[in-house]
C-alpha cells in the first residue's frame, strides 16, 4: 500500500503547488450558488424551497469543471505511461488519483455547502442533512466522473465529451442528494435518501477502479 | 502486495512477437533473448517501430501474437513481477514543473515503492548525471537537455532490472552521454540488462542487436 499513498500523496502537493484547480471549483461554486438569490430575488420562501436543488446542481457542476485535469496533465507529460508500469495496479491507480481528486475539490464542497445554505436561507433543520448527504455523494460524483475523465484522457478538447459521459451517472447523486435535504426541511425522515447514496457510493466504489482502469489502458496504447 | 519485491536477474525471452499499429504490420516473428548482464541495441529506419517494440516489452501494448517470458515464466502471469523488473525512458520526460529537482525524483523513488531515501543517496544519484546543484531548482527552470538528465536519474535511483531506452541521448550534451554510458555500464556489471533504441552517440560495450525494417500495409502482408 506503500505505493498507493505515495501516489496521493505527490497528487496532492501538485494540487497544492497548482493551487489552481481546488480555487477555481470553489469559486465556481460559491459564485454560482451566489447569484441566485440575485436573479430569482430575495424572497426567503422561495430561495428556502430551491436552497439544496441549487447547491448539490453548483456541486455538480464544480466537479464537472475540475474533472479534465485528472488524467490528463500526467498523460501529457509521459508521467502516466510511468506510473502504470509502477509496481501498482492501473485498478489502484486510478482510485489513487480519485481520492486526491475528490480531497482537492469534493471535500472543498463539503465545506462550503453550510455556508452557502445559510445565504440560500435553507430551512435550519436540514444543515447537518445536507452536510452529510455532501459527504456521501461527492465522492461518488469523483468517483464516476474518473471514468469519463480515464475515457477522454488522449483528446485534445474532451470537456464536453465528460460532460456528456458522466451526467447520466451523476443524476441519480443529484436526485437523492436533493431529496435527503427535503425530507430533513419537510421534517421527514432522511434516512432512505442517505441509504440510497451510500449505496450509490459503494458501486461507484467498485465499478469507478476497474472502468477506469480498462479506459486508461486503451488510451495508452 | 510486498511479493516480488527485489528484482529478479533473469534472461528475458520474446517469442515470436508481432506488432499491429492501425492496420500497420509494424514487425512480425520477431524473437531475441536478454541475458542478465547483456545489452542489445535495436536498429532501423524512422517508423520500424523501436517505439513500438519498447512499448510493447514495457507492456503499454499488448502484441497482436507472441509472448514474451522471464525465465520460463510468462509475463501476463505476474504483471507486478514485470512492473518491478522494467524501467523505461520513453519520450517524455515526465518531470512536474512546479516540483523541485529534488522533489520530483523522491516522488517516483516513492511510487516505485523505494523506502524513503535519505538526503545523501538523493544527491549521490544526482551526481550521476551532475545535476546536485540544481537540487533545488524548481524543474520548470530545467533546460530540455536538463530534464531529460533528471529522467534518467529516475533509473540509478531505482535501477530494476531491464531498462528500456527509447533515443535516450536526444538533447544530451557529450559529456551527459558519457555519463549515461557509465550509468549503464555499472548498471550491466550489476547483472542488470537494457534494451536500447537509438541511432547515434551511444558508446555501449558488446551487445547485441535486433535489425527493425519499415513497417508494411497489413494487406499487402496477407497477400
Amino acid at each position: 500500500m506503500r505505493e498507493f499513498w505515495a501516489l496521493v500523496r505527490r497528487d496532492l502537493v501538485l494540487a497544492r503547488r497548482q493551487g489552481s484547480a481546488a480555487t477555481s471549483v470553489a469559486v465556481f461554486f460559491i459564485l454560482t450558488v451566489t447569484l441566485f438569490p440575485l436573479g430569482v430575488g430575495p424572497e426567503s420562501a422561495l430561495l428556502g424551497r430551491i436552497a439544496s436543488g441549487v447547491i448539490w446542481v453548483a456541486a455538480l457542476l464544480a466537479t464537472m469543471l475540475s474533472l479534465d485535469r485528472l488524467y490528463q496533465g500526467d498523460y501529457e507529460d509521459g508521467s502516466l505511461d510511468l506510473i502504470a508500469l509502477s509496481p501498482l495496479p492501473l485498478e489502484l491507480v486510478s482510485l489513487a488519483k480519485t481520492l486526491a481528486h475528490w480531497l482537492t475539490t469534493g471535500l472543498l464542497l463539503v465545506l462550503l455547502s453550510p455556508l452557502l445554505g445559510v445565504l440560500m436561507q435553507l430551512e435550519g433543520s436540514a444543515y447537518l442533512t445536507l452536510v452529510a448527504a455532501m459527504a456521501l455523494g461527492t465522492p461518488s460524483l469523483s468517483l464516476f466522473g474518473s471514468i469519463g475523465a480515464a475515457l477522454t484522457v488522449g483528446m485534445k478538447r474532451g470537456g464536453v465529451l465528460v460532460s456528456l459521459l458522466v451526467i447520466p451517472l451523476f443524476i441519480p447523486v443529484l436526485i437523492f442528494g436533493v431529496g435527503a435535504v427535503g425530507a430533513a426541511a419537510d421534517g421527514l425522515s432522511q434516512r432512505p435518501h442517505l441509504l440510497i447514496l451510500g449505496a450509490i457510493f459503494m458501486f461507484s466504489l467498485v465499478l469507478s477502479p476497474v472502468a477506469s482502469a480498462a479506459a486508461l489502458r486503451l488510451n495508452l496504447e | 502486495m510486498n511479493t516480488s519485491q527485489t528484482p529478479k536477474h533473469d534472461a528475458f525471452v520474446a517469442d515470436r512477437l508481432t506488432c499491429i499499429r492501425g492496420q500497420r504490420l509494424v514487425f512480425t516473428d520477431l524473437s531475441f533473448t536478454i541475458a542478465p548482464g547483456c545489452a542489445t541495441v535495436l536498429r532501423g529506419p524512422n517508423g520500424s517501430g523501436k517505439s513500438s517494440l519498447l512499448r510493447l516489452v514495457a507492456g503499454l501494448l499488448k502484441p497482436a501474437t507472441g509472448r514474451m517470458t522471464w525465465a520460463g515464466a510468462d509475463v501476463a502471469a505476474d504483471r507486478e513481477f514485470h512492473r518491478r523488473q522494467v524501467r523505461y525512458v520513453g519520450h517524455q520526460d515526465a518531470v512536474k514543473p512546479t516540483l523541485t529537482v529534488d522533489e520530483n525524483l523522491r516522488h517516483w523513488a516513492a511510487i516505485y515503492g523505494e523506502s524513503r531515501p535519505t538526503k545523501a543517496a538523493v544527491r549521490d544519484a544526482l551526481s550521476t548525471q551532475d545535476l546536485t546543484g540544481l537540487a533545488d531548482l524548481p524543474a520548470r527552470l530545467l533546460s530540455a537537455g536538463q530534464r531529460r538528465r533528471l529522467n534518467l536519474v529516475r533509473l540509478v535511483f531505482s535501477p530494476g532490472h531491464l531498462w528500456l531506452l527509447d533515443e535516450p541521448t536526444v538533447s544530451l550534451d557529450a559529456e551527459s552521454v558519457t555519463r549515461l554510458e557509465t550509468s549503464l555500464r555499472e548498471h550491466l556489471d550489476r547483472k542488470g540488462s537494457a534494451l536500447i533504441a537509438t541511432h547515434v552517440g551511444l558508446t555501449i560495450g558488446p551487445h547485441d542487436t535486433v535489425e527493425l525494417s519499415p513497417a508494411r500495409q497489413l494487406d499487402e502482408y496477407d497477400a
